[in-house]
């Protein structure tokens, strides 16, 4: 490890390893630089120029591309700074469509914190705005809405799908005012190479990246993907008994804050109306509905006929440990036979 | 995981997924990483951007073969030849690690006999692929150090699939690159817990943390604890199992949380089987069309409705919480199991709680002595971990291999053609493979939305393939192999290379695993579901 730099922010003495950055040196020290476009997973790349700050002897910066130095003297708001910054963001939030009440990420919205901060003159904006907003809601992904209109083209999904997901599926497209995110020929998202790993989706800042059918749970518990043996950690909510959100663990060694498709989007099975319920037992050629009881008493009745070689079981790489290791134990111990296998061949 | 157990002693994946992004050489085979391991994919695509070398090498153009710089599109079931091919090559230009063959392995003498048949000439014919691609990629994967080899099903699912992961550890060896960080030999689990499962002894040859069922002293252990006394024998596979079903010598079978009508090399084989027991028993979250074969169908709790723990890939035992109550009467696995052994009146079954079911674990398994509920609260922890003060193993073989000798043991391979081969009726090969929105079974067919993503099951046919057949894009085919025939729509696309086709495997409306070949693999018993010849007609 090389030696950390010192650095006074807003008269508060700051750590930070070389090469950070103002602004992820602030934030690492609760101290709050507006900003849009850092996220910090991603590279940074300056093109809000909100989290403009002054460094002692020099004009206002982007922090969020500026690496501390050792001894410099950072103040993060005056009213020069603030000034630009409420233009900066003006001119950002121009075609944004502030239907906050209506919009999936009303109170967790990165541009509703902004605003609080900068405070912006909502006449002035409604005076220079473009006549109709102009995106259709892009709603062919089965899993997840765009909503172009709430867009403030941070570009962070474009950096999520080329730096975490790996693949280059949506970019800046036309130019000026009609700058938009948009798939290779303007076509629907379901139309691109995407992948539907949900990745820009967690990570975009404003609403204009949303889940479909997004609940708010009740509670939430960390336990395990159940598809692939990566193993991702998940964070499930359930709310009236259902599964209705997960997320990635970040504290997870196995996926680092990451997940696919299936963790984040595909655990609906779970609440599917064609779950068994109870157990079934085949009489006159159908499989009844039964109780526990009668179905225990005639496997333990049947079972007893076949201990020995003649008897098999199928175990399951979908179960627990657990539930493993009682399998091959009633298998080895109860039916006096070494049969036992899974699919982990296939 | 037969292979490396024979040359490493462990057959499980020696490093962490964590480390894979920060290889200087990744060489990925019979994996389409993207699509069956996503996360893995992330870093394997982090690698490359960071400056690592790739080499995918898979019949199939695979996702990933896009990031790699080198794509080795050979012919499915001729790993074997370049994997050997390539080590030949690494010694003859002197690129191999003589230090750590010298300290670390053995029986190089025997191995460097066997590449004599592995000429250029030879492997390049049977591979397809040109020798400078085979020269140029025993180089990258040699000269870049560390280099991660990653390999899933498309390794281990052929009748020689054994000799495939020998070829791959052996590759690993003469390079250094076991023990080492960000290298090693890394096979991608499929399911949630396979590693679980096969850790757990749910395996006809071993008890838990593979203490072997022919070991008089584990057994001894394993009677004193149960109260009961156990079989020495070895039992049968999971082929096996069915073909002895179909003899009629297995009459009843415990099913538990599988679809094998979908998923079964040879289905049609395993069908009747099924239909011939005199008692099988279901178990399931969901009446499959297996369990709707059943005499009694046992509704199971989900992965959300339970407590325990699963293993990934890479040996992390990690904690299952529940979420939710069961639906309806579901219980969890555990529980009925031990309800099914409490009826029959046996002893040692009255659990209350996967917790203590894990203690029982950990008493009777030495990797999984130090592992506890408590320490896994603070994250996952990778077997081997001995005593309760032990950090985990993230990675395996750092100063010996888990062998009689402590050596890493270099094998002798000679080359084997796949068993199903092609000829004048069956001029294509058939290969299977996993969409990325689908998984092995049923479970994502119940998740509003994946089906639609995935777009239903095609045969992937190469453009000249489909035009010597009078195919177009759409068209439904009649695909016929040597035992049974299905009906598919065709998409033509160059991921498949000529004279090779591919389907997956997750629909019932299509099951694949009819027209698959049961041949074995003769140490892994692994059933062919890689290659098998077929014929394709406009339907
Ligand atoms: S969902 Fe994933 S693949 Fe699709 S655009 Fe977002 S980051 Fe890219
Ligand atoms: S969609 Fe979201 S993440 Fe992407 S550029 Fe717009 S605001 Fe930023
Ligand atoms: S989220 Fe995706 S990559 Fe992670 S364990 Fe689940 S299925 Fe595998
Ligand atoms: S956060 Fe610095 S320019 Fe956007």
């Amino acid at each position: 490890m090389s030696e950390l730099i010192t650095l006074n922010i807003d008269g508060v003495e700051v750590k930070a390893a070389p090469g950070t950055t103002i602004l992820r040196a602030a934030l690492a020290n609760d101290i709050y630089i507006p900003h849009l476009c850092d996220h910090k997973e991603l590279t940074s790349v300056g093109i809000c120029r909100v989290c403009l700050v002054e460094i002692e002897g020099r004009r206002p910066t982007v922090s969020c591309m500026t690496p501390v130095e050792e001894g410099m003297v950072v103040t993060t708001s005056n009213e020069e700074l603030d000034q630009i910054r409420k233009v900066n963001m003006e001119l950002l939030v121009l075609n944004h469509d502030y239907d906050c009440q209506n919009c999936a990420k009303n109170s967790k919205c990165q541009l509703q914190e902004l605003t609080r901060y900068v405070g912006i003159d909502e006449n002035r904006i409604n005076a220079m705005r473009a006549p109709e907003l102009a995106s259709p809601l892009d709603d062919s992904n089965p899993y997840y809405l765009r909503d172009l209109n709430k867009c403030v083209l941070c570009g962070i999904c474009v950096r999520t799908c080329e730096e975490i997901q790996g693949d280059e599926c949506i970019d800046f497209t036309f130019r000026g005012i009609e700058t938009k995110i948009g798939v290779l020929g303007d076509k629907p998202i379901a139309e691109s190479t995407c992948v539907t790993c949900g990745e820009c989706v967690t990570r975009c800042p404003v609403g204009a990246l949303v889940p479909r059918h997004a609940v708010e749970p009740t509670y939430e518990v960390d336990t395990v993907c159940p598809f692939c043996g990566c193993g991702c950690g998940i964070t499930v909510g359930a709310r009236g008994g259902k599964v209705v959100s997960s997320v990635a663990d970040p504290d997870s060694p196995a996926n680092n804050g990451s997940l696919c498709v299936k963790g984040r989007f595909g655990l609906g099975f779970v609440n599917s109306p064609d779950r068994l319920t109870t157990p079934l037992i085949r009489k006159d050629g159908d499989l009844v509905e039964a109780s526990w009881e009668e179905a225990l008493a005639l496997i333990g009745d049947k079972l007893g006929q076949y201990k020995g070689e003649q008897f098999a079981t199928i175990a399951s790489a979908k179960c627990t440990v657990e539930d493993n290791y009682v399998m091959q134990k009633f298998t080895r111990a109860v039916m006096g036979t070494n049969n036992i296998d899974h699919c982990a061949r296939l | 995981m037969a292979g490396l157990a024979t040359t490493l002693g462990s057959g499980a994946m020696t490093n962490s997924i964590a480390e894979i992004g920060d290889a200087a050489c990744i060489m990925a085979i019979g994996t389409s990483t993207t699509e069956a391991h996503p996360i893995i994919g992330y870093q394997v695509k982090k690698a490359v951007r960071q400056g690592a070398k790739l080499i995918v090498a898979n019949p199939q153009e695979v996702p990933l073969a896009r990031f790699a710089d080198l794509f080795l599109p050979l012919k499915p079931g001729s790993d074997v030849a370049l994997l050997m091919g390539m080590a030949r090559i690494i010694l003859e230009e002197g690129l191999h690690d003589q230090q750590y063959i010298e300290e670390r392995c053995e029986n190089l003498d025997q191995f460097k006999q066997s590449l004599e048949e592995y000429t250029l000439q030879f492997v390049s014919d049977i591979t397809g692929l040109p020798g400078e691609d085979i020269v140029n990629a025993a180089r990258m994967y040699a000269e870049n150090n560390p280099s991660s080899i990653l390999y899933c099903m498309g390794i281990t699912q052929h009748s020689h699939g054994t000799d495939n992961v020998i070829a791959i550890s052996n590759l690993a060896l003469i390079t250094g690159n076991l023990g080492r960080t960000s290298g090693g030999v890394n096979p991608l689990r499929g399911q949630n817990n396979v590693q679980g499962a096969c850790d757990m002894g749910s395996l006809p040859n071993v008890f838990t943390g593979y203490q072997k069922v022919t070991d008089e002293a584990a057994r001894q252990k394993f009677e004193k604890a149960w109260g009961a006394s156990l079989s020495g024998e070895p039992g049968l596979t999971h082929t096996e199992i069915f073909d002895a079903a179909h003899r009629g010598e297995i009459k009843a079978i415990y099913l538990i949380g599988e679809n094998p009508v979908l998923t079964e090399a040879n289905a049609a084989h395993s069908l009747e089987a099924m239909k011939k027991l005199e008692f099988f028993v279901v178990q399931d979250i969901f009446l499959n069309e297996t369990a709707a074969l059943a005499d009694v169908v046992l509704p199971a709790a989900s992965f959300a409705e339970k407590n325990g723990t699963a293993v990934n890939t890479e040996r992390r035992v990690q904690r299952v919480r529940k979420v939710l109550d069961p639906v309806g009467d579901a219980k969890p696995d555990w529980w009925i199991v031990s309800a099914i052994a409490n009826e029959m009146g046996a002893e040692g079954f009255a659990y209350n709680s996967a917790a203590e079911i894990f203690k029982e674990i950990t008493s009777l398994t030495p990797s999984y002595a130090g592992i506890t509920y408590e320490r896994l609260e603070e994250g996952g922890l990778q077997w081997p971990c001995p005593t309760e003060d032990h950090p985990g193993t993230p990675i395996l073989h750092t100063e010996k291999f888990n062998t009689p000798s402590g050596k890493g043991k270099l094998m002798p391979i000679k080359y084997r053609p796949s068993e199903d081969c092609c000829d004048f009726d069956f001029p294509l090969i058939l290969t299977t493979e996993r969409n990325l929105y689908q998984f092995h079974s049923t479970m994502t067919r119940y998740s509003e939305g994946l089906d639609e993503l995935s777009g239903g099951e095609h045969i992937m046919i190469n453009p000249a393939d489909a035009e010597k057949l009078g195919v177009a894009d759409g068209d439904l085919v009649e695909v016929n192999s040597r035992r049974g025939k299905l009906q598919v729509k065709a998409k033509i696309t160059r991921r498949s290379q000529e004279g090779v086709a591919s389907l997956s495997f997750h629909f019932a409306e299509c099951p694949t695993n009819l027209l698959t070949s049961a041949a074995l693999d003769p140490v892994a018993k692994t059933p062919e579901t890689k290659v098998c010849a077929i014929r394709i007609n406009k339907a």
